[in-house]
Formats: C-alpha cells, structure tokens, sequence
C-alpha cells in the first residue's frame, strides 16, 4: 500500500480518534486549569493515577462508569493538592506540578504492587466495547470513525461542547477566565480568587484523570507501568497548540492522532529501511515543531503562572 | 489568608520547618508501609541499615549519590536562572552515548588523556542538547519545560535506534546494548572491589566548581539577577539572553557527566535501563537542597541512601520499593513547603 | 456640589477606631469617620498616608487588626469583598481591575449571577447596562473587549460595575490619577449626577484643587493618623496643605542659569510602545547640560517608552540619537551606561531593584563588569561591599547592612539605593522617571535635592512625571506628550497651567520631526 492511499483507509481514522479520546480529555482539563491561571505540570501523573484508579475498580468488581467515577474523583484529589499548594502558599507552579507527577506516578505503582503482589501478567477486565450509533456510523470513511467507538469516546466529544460552553457561556466560566486574566477583577467582585482557581485545577484534574482511565478501560483493558508514556507532556504542548480554545484544541488532538496513527502504518511500508524510532520519536518531534509555530502568535492567559495574593493589584 | 514576607528568618524556623518536611513525610510513609501490612518503625529501621548499615550499604549509597549529583547540579544552575531544565534524563544519556561512541575503541589514548577527552565530549554533547530549547525559549518564546520535557523521549528513542543500530553490541547475543569500553575509558574504583568509582570524586569536584562560580563569579551573579528578575537584570545592562544560553550550556554539561560517570565507572556499557529516572529525581535533590550546590551532595545521598535502603528493605520486608519514589516526591513537596514557612508568615486575617 | 444637603442626612457609613498594622508599620491609627447620604467625603493625604489601606479594609481586601465598619447600620464581616458589595459600596481601584481579554459586559455582570447556572444570562444583562449607561451618561459599548477601550472608558466599565450592584457608596481612589483635565472634568459631572441621586462618594485624592472642586467635607490623613477634618466650604488649599504635610510645603528653589552645550539630542524617533503605552511618533527633544527638562503628560501617552529608548532598553525603529554630537549605534542598556547615562526607573520594584537580591549586589549592577569590580571573570565582593557601604553613607540609606535584602527596605530607602547607583561617576545624562512616585514627604524633598545638585553639576535631566505641580516646580524648560507625540519645549513659566493641560489633552502643536528652534 502507498504511503498516501494509508490517509483515506478506514482504519487509519477509527485509530486516530481512539488515540485522540484520551488526549481530548486531558488536553480539556489542561486547558481548564490554565484558563484559570495554574500550569499543572501533574498531568503525566494524574493521568495515572486516573488509569489505575478507574481500572482498579472495575477490577474490584465495580460498573464501568463507576471505574469513570473514581478515576474522576482520584484526579480531583490530587488537583486539591497541587491547587492548595501553588494557590493560596504560592509555590512555584512549575516545581509542585513535577512533585505532583512523581508522586502521583509513585503511588500509584506502590498501591499497584500491594493491591496485587502475586500477579506476573497485568490482569484484564471487561473494558468499554464500541457501540456503533445507527446512521451516522455508516457514512463512508469518517461513519465508522467518529461513530463507532466506545462510550468514552462520545464522553470526550461530550466534554469539549461542555468545557467550551461553560468557559463562554456560564457564570462559573466567566469567573474562571476573568481568574486567568486579572484575578483582581475576580476579587473585587466579591468572588474569592483562590476557590476560583482550586476548583478549576480540580475539575481539569478530573478530566485528565478520565484521559487516563481512558487507556485502560476502553483502549486497553488492564494496567501497565509507564502507560501514560508521555501524552500528559503532549496535552501540555497541545494546549498551547490550541491557543488555549477548546475548539482549537479538539483540532489538534484529532490532528495529532492522526498523525500518530499514520506513523504506525508508515512503519510498516516502509518496512525496515527507517529505524521504528523514527516514527515513534515524530509525534513528539511534531509537538515542538507545533509549538514553535505558534509561539509568536499565541495570546495566553495574562495571570497564567502568577501566583495572586488578596488585595493586591 | 495571604503571605508575608518575614523581616528576617528565624533560626529556629529555617531548622524546625524543614525538620517539619522530613517528619511529615515519615508520616505519609508510614500509612502506606501500614497500609502494606508492615510495621512502620521495623521498615524505617531497615531502610536505615540498608542506607547506612554496613560498610557495603554505605559504598552503595555513594555510588547511587553519583549521578543524582550530577543532575541535582544540573537542575540547580539551570532553575537558579530561571530556566526550568526537565531535561536531564536526556542530557544523561547523550553524555552516556558520547562515552560510548568514543570509549569503545574509537579512540585509543592512554587514560589520562582519553577520559578527559570523553568527559569534554559528552559535557559539550549536553551542552547542545540543552542549548535547543533555550534558543527556542529566547528566540520565539517557546516554553523550556514542554521541550526539554519531549526531548527526554526523543533522545531515548535515539538512544534505542543506535543500540539497536549502529552502536549495537554483535556480540551482546541480541540484546539491544553498546559494546563495552575499553580498560583506557574507565575510570577506576575508589576501593577495591567495590563499586564505588572515580565519578564520585569528580562528582564532589564539580559540586564545589558549581559553588564557586555561583557565589564568585561574574557569571554567578548574572545568573542569579536573571533568575530573580529578568526584567531588572536586563534594565541593568546584563545580556539576560546570553546568560541563559551560558547556563544551558553549564547545566547540559552537568547532566551530561551523570552519563557519562556511569557508564565509565560503573556500567561499562550503555543500555536503555542506564538510568532509572536520575535526571527526574535530580530536580528533587536540587529543591532539597535549595539549589545550593554545596547542598546537592547532602542531599543526593539522603535521596540515594532512602533508595538504596528501600531497596534493602524491600528485600527483606516485602513493601514494594516504590515506597522510595513516595518518600522523595513527598519529601520534595514538603520540603518546598516548608521553606516558604521560613520566609512567609501565613496571616489567616 | 451643596454643603446643606449632606447636613442633616442619614449616616450611611460608620468607621470606628480603624488600626491597621504591616509589620512594624502602622498604615492607620484608630481612624474613625462617618458618611452621610448624598454627601462627598474627599479622602486626603500624601502618598503613603494610609488612605488606599483604608480603602481597602472598607471593601474588605483587608481585615482590620481593631476597629470595625458599618453599613447603613449593619455591621460588616471583616475580610469579606462580597459582604461589602451586598451592603452597597463599590469601589473603583486606582489601578483597574478589568480582564482585558473579556467584554465589557462580562467584566460588569462577573459574580453577579449565581455561579452555578447553567447559562449565562447575557440578555438581561445587556439591557441593565444600557439602562444605567442611559441615566447616568456613562457611555461604553457592552460588547467591546476591555482591552481596546481607553483609559477613561475603563473607567466608566468600573463605575458601571459600581451601580450594576446597586452600589450606594461610591469609593473612588485617585480616579484622576490617569484622566486628562478633560476626561476629570466629565468625571466630575458624573459624580454629581450620582450625588444627586443620593450616592454618597468617598473621593481620595492628594491633589488639593481636586478636593476643593468635588468635595463636601475634607478627611486629611498623615502618617495613618487623621489629622484633621474640614467642610470644604469653611478651609482654603493652604490650610489643607498644611494638615496634610504636618509643616508648610517647601518649593524647592530653582534658581535660573544658563544651559551648557546639548549633550543628548534625539531626532525624529519613532519607536514601539511599552507595554499599553502610546508608541514614539517622530519624537524630537534635546538635554542640554545643566538643565532639566521636564516631561508632563497623562500616563501612557508614550512616556513609557521615550524612558525605555533613553535607558537604553528600546531600540529606535527611524529617527536617530546623538550623544555629544555623536550618532550612537547598537544601542542596549549597556550602551546607555557607557555613555555615561544615569537611570532611575519608573517601577523600582519591579525593574529598578531586585528585590530577593541584597544591597551589595544591587548597587553594582550596573558597573559589576568594570575593572573595579571584577577580575578574569571573578567579582570582588570586598570592593563592592565598601561601595555599597559608601552609597549608604553619602545617601544616608537606612538598612540594617549591606547584606539586607533590598525587598525588605521602605521606597524611600530603595529610591536612595537607586539615586546613589545611578549618580554614581557623575553622569553626563539623567533619566528621572516618576522619580518620587510613593514617597514621603521627607524622601521627595531629598530626591529633589539630588536632581537639583547634579543639574549644578551639569548634568543633562529629563525629568518625567504625573505630578505636574513637581514638573513645574523643578523644571527649566517644559515639553509636554501626547499619543506619543511631543510639544516643542517651552521656558519656565511660559506656559499656564490651562495651556499645558491643554497640550496633555492633544490640543496644540506637536512636533512633526522636523527641526524647530529651541
């Protein structure tokens, strides 16, 4: 098969919007936790956390949504932490956020080892099936690619229409934005900067621990160490990629997939000639490239890293 | 609640509040050595002897503490500028990867000659590799932290495509590994028979050279006025872009010895398990020592002591040895905490 | 505005016994006062008096350490912005408090819905503020982003948020601070629109002739105290003056001389703006040694950036610069220093200090490369320790050593450093941008002082300020900005003040870059 003919193959599109769904998670909750002021620099591991937490209680014998439930609240948990610690102490956000992921990497392997310290082989559960939507899957080409995926796929479709409409068209968003932009504009509201800010950073949390159980409950089914390998990294670039817009960023996770997926088949095309590495190292060679073209046009939230203290301006 | 600035810090709370850190994260720690069935005391007790025991724990200890100096160094220049270096797994391994290009008989110069060619090499290696993303930061204002972030997973994926190419070992039965260097490469041990080697010692070396510059040099003052002020540093007439592209080049150079130290002096060759995240765990050995690179050694070994002790106890217990990774990431949380405690007064009205 | 109508009204504001402390500082001391309905209360004091922590502890930015607030008879919970807003007062921050990036209408309606609704109810919102906008003459577009509005039209979006909340105490801090004669004027008539329609104003202001024009009664603050409280009717200017400085008001004498050779001559400069400031449009202007030039204008008229081009920190994009006749190139900060340029910068926390650095290391941080201070790539901390010990000296700096950390000093302290660090080898070109902004009355009399002596010495002074009343009274010569262009420069004494307020404005004759007769 020609390296060009791979675009309009039907494969190549369900692939990219499976690996786009967890990026689309995180990517929105990124993108919350910024608009609001606070780099999370925890998203690699929250993103595991989100893993093991949702797989870990639908293997304990809990529903799959209520596995969607605890990798939401687990994340959230975390978001507390890293908000309390860069919000109201001021921490630097960069710092905190690189203690945030080892920490929550480390955890989760310790709990990982003393929840099942006989296991050799990672065990399996029953994870999301694709539930194809009447109609709209049989479009040629993108039909079975947008439309036949699993649940958690539509949830993360779900997600942009709700990050979008709640930062634009709900008072809490408005709120959230205004606390990236000037949170003195917040506080002399009458609105306190701080929950502002703490409670984005754990919605966004959530959200990436969603991408995260992602992996292991739909496009997987069971838990490996060093899963997240990096896509935490990537929703970061992908944020600013998006010039911090739902919409936009939605694009570049679909488009990143995309790309990623593409690699995997170019690989075997190509057949040996070029070392895997190459295609494995694009995607994140595409990231900065990404970022760079960007970077001079990027409008970014004013506040976003500045720690606020009340009563000043 | 807000924050304020304490006239001076006490003595009292500069020792008590990071004496606060250790102690809570003895705490987190306990619930979860609880939490796996085991007695707190008797697994901290283990911890202890496996760290600092014996003659054999503590040779370990300061093997382990060799690299993560070299990337605690490396992250402490780096962030006392301002220039947020997630980097240094990568700048290891291209350190370790210039070791091998040269050390495997490339080049063939009697020691004294060739490992300090091998070290210029692989330091310069770093070097560049770090001085990447500060031009990208300078130059178009590309965030150092997502690309020294992504070039740690490019360069082990480069490293992966040459030890399964090009620097591929024939005779390692398959196994994706570099041949080994030549005895003219390696740098010796300190004791014999044991695995403490000559990179500790060049270790300490660079440690008290990072201090000087710092505290002595025109360089380290400029550094310092950049990373707390960038904007005054430039009104004032310092090159704000030039020293930020110097201390990409010290602090790749740093990391890049962590590489380098370990394969010359204690792996031999270069595998993709050289390093099990030293360059991650540098950047909590810098904030423990408060970016001090007096204090990097300190705080090297007591974070290569709780891993190697961990490990040890791990053995002999049955907590997982993750537990490590828990108490250094604690550690690192609470210990930022806590010197902000010492500087800050927290008013609740 | 009329007296009598305050009389006999309501109290609707009651402070009792308001004690702030900051440390060791004391911003107010058992500040005790009432507002009545319809009235204007002008809240005076130098800079540094107290007045904005008062504010502040009102609108519940800060609590009180003793003393309490109450509203229309309630008393208010300490610490609570949204308490202060649901009993009525508003606020207008000196420095805004606007998202740039969010319209008009999101900025006004933030926080006033509930939080958790689902939609943001944008159509109701759209008609209140039309409504308001139409009764009190406060014209803005709803669905303009902050950012494109001018600074008088943010004002108004600050005052509109005031009343969308139904706001019956009206606090305004230093709202003239930004505005043309022009742009105050209009203010004013909205102020007493708002009195008519029974807003009671808390207006603070340490401009005496403002107070004078707006006020009812007169609060004087100093040094956290009140000092003393006056109906409007029944006090003078120098009276109040006197209660506000504690002493008669020295005007430094400037004593007219002769001005030496040119030694700074810029030629047509146009340049990028700093920041939100105006952009230079062929900018022309000459320092002659021995003579200060004084620079007026309302802030953000391209101010900004004729400091950054002299300092050295923008580059010019056409136009030239000579220095002692020559034509200068690659200019940098470095550049500036070489040609013997001293700079005192506008924001000195921000830039003209570095705050967790200490004493020893700020003062050298223009010279740290010269042969006094270092060798083969090495400081000699002993050579700078003894030049700060000599700064402090000479400067009569007050810090515990040269060790101290300079965010610990007061202003007046840190703007001493900053003195002494650039008049340091006697330079040939002085940049003195807002050199006095936030000091005491002591510490403005001594910068004064020093401007003054260096011009004896025969440096070349621009002097750049907000406060006209300091540009008048030190300056040989006056040019004036506006939208980034520059008056052609007029004697001491030329000028009325109408006429430079009228050049503030953008009224007048600019400078087009071509040569005129100085």
């Amino acid at each position: 098969m020609e390296a060009f003919e791979i675009l309009f193959t039907t494969s190549l599109w369900v692939a990219a919007i499976r690996i786009a769904s967890p990026l689309i998670f995180a990517t929105m909750g990124e993108l919350i936790c910024e608009r609001a002021g606070v780099l999370n620099l925890g998203i690699e591991g929250i993103m595991t956390v989100g893993a093991f937490a949702g797989w870990f209680a639908v293997y304990a014998g809990g529903d799959l949504w209520f596995g969607v439930i605890a990798a939401a609240l687990a994340g959230a948990a975390f978001g507390l932490l890293h908000g309390v610690l860069t919000v109201p102490l001021g921490l630097s956000q960069h710092v905190t956020g690189i203690g945030i992921t080892l920490l929550a990497t480390s955890l989760t392997y310790f709990i990982y080892r003393i929840a099942l310290p006989e296991v050799t082989s990672p065990p399996k559960i029953e994870s999301f099936q694709p539930l194809a939507i009447p109609v709209l899957s049989d479009i040629p080409l993108v039909g079975p690619a947008l439309f036949n995926q699993t649940p958690l796929t539509y949830l993360a479709y779900a997600t942009v229409a709700i990050v979008a409409w709640v930062l634009y068209r709900t008072p809490a968003g408005l709120a959230v934005r205004a606390a990236g932009e000037n949170p003195s504009s917040v506080e002399a509201q009458g609105i306190s900067v701080t929950a502002v800010r703490v409670g984005a950073v754990m919605a966004g949390s959530a959200l990436m621990a969603i991408g995260g159980a992602f992996l292991t409950m739909s496009a997987f089914n069971s838990f490996f160490f060093e899963m997240i390998n990096g896509r935490g990294w990537i929703c970061i670039a992908l944020v600013v990629f998006g010039s911090w817009r739902p919409g936009k960023a939605l694009v570049g996770a679909i488009l990143f997939a995309a790309f990623d997926a593409y690699q995997v088949r170019l690989q075997q095309v190509t057949g040996g000639i070029v070392p895997y590495q190459v295609f494995l190292m694009l995607p994140y060679v595409l990231s900065i490239l990404a970022l760079i073209a960007v970077a001079r046009r990027a409008t970014y939230p004013k506040a976003l890293m500045v720690p606020y203290q009340k009563g000043e301006r | 609640m807000r924050l304020e600035p304490k006239p001076s810090p006490s003595i009292v709370h500069t020792l008590l509040y990071p004496a606060g850190a250790i102690v809570a994260t003895l705490l987190v720690a306990s619930l979860l050595v609880m939490a796996a069935g085991a007695s707190p005391f008797n697994v901290f007790w283990l911890v202890l002897k496996g760290a600092a025991g014996s003659q054999f724990a503590l040779v370990e200890t300061l093997t382990r503490a060799t690299p993560l100096i070299f990337t605690g160094l490396a992250v402490a220049v780096a962030f006392r500028a301002k220039l947020w270096n997630i980097g240094a797994e990568a700048q290891l391994y291209i350190g370790a990867v210039m070791t091998v290009v040269l050390g495997t008989g490339a080049v063939t110069l009697p020691s004294l000659a060739l490992i300090p060619l091998i070290m210029i090499s692989a330091m310069f290696a770093g070097a560049l590799l770090l001085l990447g993303p500060a031009l990208l930061k300078t130059r178009f204002g590309v965030d150092e932290v997502v690309t020294t972030l992504l070039l740690n997973f490019i360069i082990l994926l480069f490293v992966s495509m040459l030890l399964e190419g090009v620097l591929k070992d024939p005779m390692g039965l398959g196994w994706p590994q570099s041949k080994r260097i030549i005895a003219e490469a390696q740098l010796p041990r300190l004791i014999q028979g044991k695995r403490l080697h000559f990179g500790f010692v060049i270790a300490i070396a660079s440690a008290l050279v990072t201090w000087v510059i710092m505290k002595k040099t025109v360089l380290g003052y400029e550094m310092r006025a950049v990373g707390h002020n960038g904007e005054a540093a430039r009104f004032a007439g310092i090159p704000v872009n030039r020293v930020l592209m110097k201390t990409a080049l010290l602090s790749g150079g740093l990391a890049a010895l962590a590489g380098f130290s370990e394969v010359a002096g204690l792996k031999g060759n270069l595998t993709l398990d050289l390093s099990p995240g030293y360059g991650y765990t540098g950047i909590v050995v810098a904030m423990l020592a408060m970016l001090n690179p007096l204090g990097v050694i300190a705080a090297a070994i007591f974070v290569a002591g709780i891993f190697v002790g961990a490990d040890a106890m791990s053995r002999s217990a049955g907590v997982p040895s993750y537990i490590a990774q828990v108490m250094v990431a604690t550690a690192l949380l609470t210990m930022v905490t806590a010197i902000m405690l010492t500087r800050f007064r927290i008013r609740w009205r | 505005m009329d007296a009598s109508q305050g009389g006999g009204a309501e109290t609707v504001l009651r402070l009792a016994g308001i004690t702030k402390r900051f440390g060791p500082l004391v911003a107010n001391d058992a500040v005790s006062f009432e507002l009545r309905r319809g009235e204007v209360i002008a809240l005076l004091g130098e800079n540094g008096a107290g007045k904005t922590t008062l504010m502040n502890i009102l609108f519940g930015h800060y609590v009180a350490d003793e003393g309490e607030v109450e509203a229309f008879g309630e008393k208010l919970p300490p610490g609570d912005p949204a308490a202060a807003l649901a009993a009525g007062i508003g606020m207008v921050h000196q420095h805004f408090t606007l998202a740039d990036q969010m319209s008009v209408l999101e900025n006004i309606a933030l926080g006033t819905q509930r939080m958790f609704a689902p939609r943001f109810d944008r159509t109701s919102a759209r008609a209140r503020i039309a409504k308001l906008s139409q009764d009190f003459g406060l014209h803005v577009k709803a669905e303009a982003l902050v950012a494109d509005l001018t600074v008088g039209e943010r004002q108004r979006v600050e005052i509109l948020k005031a009343l969308y909340r139904d706001a019956r105490i009206l606090i305004l801090d230093e709202p003239t601070a930004v505005l043309t004669p022009l742009e105050t004027d209009a203010l004013f008539a909205t102020l007493e629109m708002l009195v008519a329609r029974g807003l009671s104003i808390i207006f603070i202001s340490h401009k005496l002739n403002e107070v004078m024009a707006v006020s009812d009664r007169v609060l004087v603050l100093r040094a956290g105290r009140l000092a003393g409280e006056r109906a409007t009717a029944e006090t003078d200017r120098g009276e109040l003056a006197a209660l506000m400085v504690g002493e008669e008001i020295r005007t430094p004498q400037v004593v007219a001389h002769r001005a030496g050779e040119p030694v700074l001559e810029i030629e047509g400069v146009s340049a990028a703006g700093q920041g939100t400031g105006a952009a230079l449009d062929r900018v022309s202007l000459t320092l002659s040694a021995g003579e200060i030039t004084g620079l007026a204008g309302v802030s953000g008229n391209g101010q900004a950036a004729l400091a950054a081009l002299i300092a050295g920190t923008l580059v010019p994009a056409s136009g030239q610069m000579r220095i002692r006749r020559e034509t200068v190139s690659g200019w940098s900060p470095r550049a500036a220093l070489a040609h013997r340029i001293g700079r005192i910068p506008e924001d000195r926390h921000a830039i003209g200090m570095i705050g967790d650095m200490n004493v020893t290391e700020n003062v050298i941080s223009e010279s740290y490369r010269s042969p006094r201070f270092s060798r083969a790539g090495f400081l000699d901390w002993k050579a700078a320790r003894e030049f700060a010990m000599s700064i402090i000296a000479a400067y009569d700096v007050k810090c515990p050593s040269p060790e101290a950390r300079v965010r610990l000093l007061s202003g007046g302290n840190m703007q001493k450093l900053i003195l002494g660090r650039a008049l340091d080898g006697d330079p040939a070109v002085i940049l003195a941008n807002q050199p006095t902004r936030g000091l005491d009355v002591g510490a403005v009399a001594y910068v004064h002082s020093q401007l003054l002596a260096a011009r004896e010495r025969g440096a070349a002074i621009l002097l750049i300020s907000e406060d006209l009343d300091e540009v008048l009274a030190l300056s040989d010569r006056i040019v004036v900005m506006s939208k980034g262009r520059l008056s052609p420069p007029s004697r001491r004494g030329e000028l009325t003040v109408r006429e430079i307020g009228e050049l503030m404005a953008g009224h007048g004759v600019f400078d087009t870059g071509e040569s005129h007769a100085a």
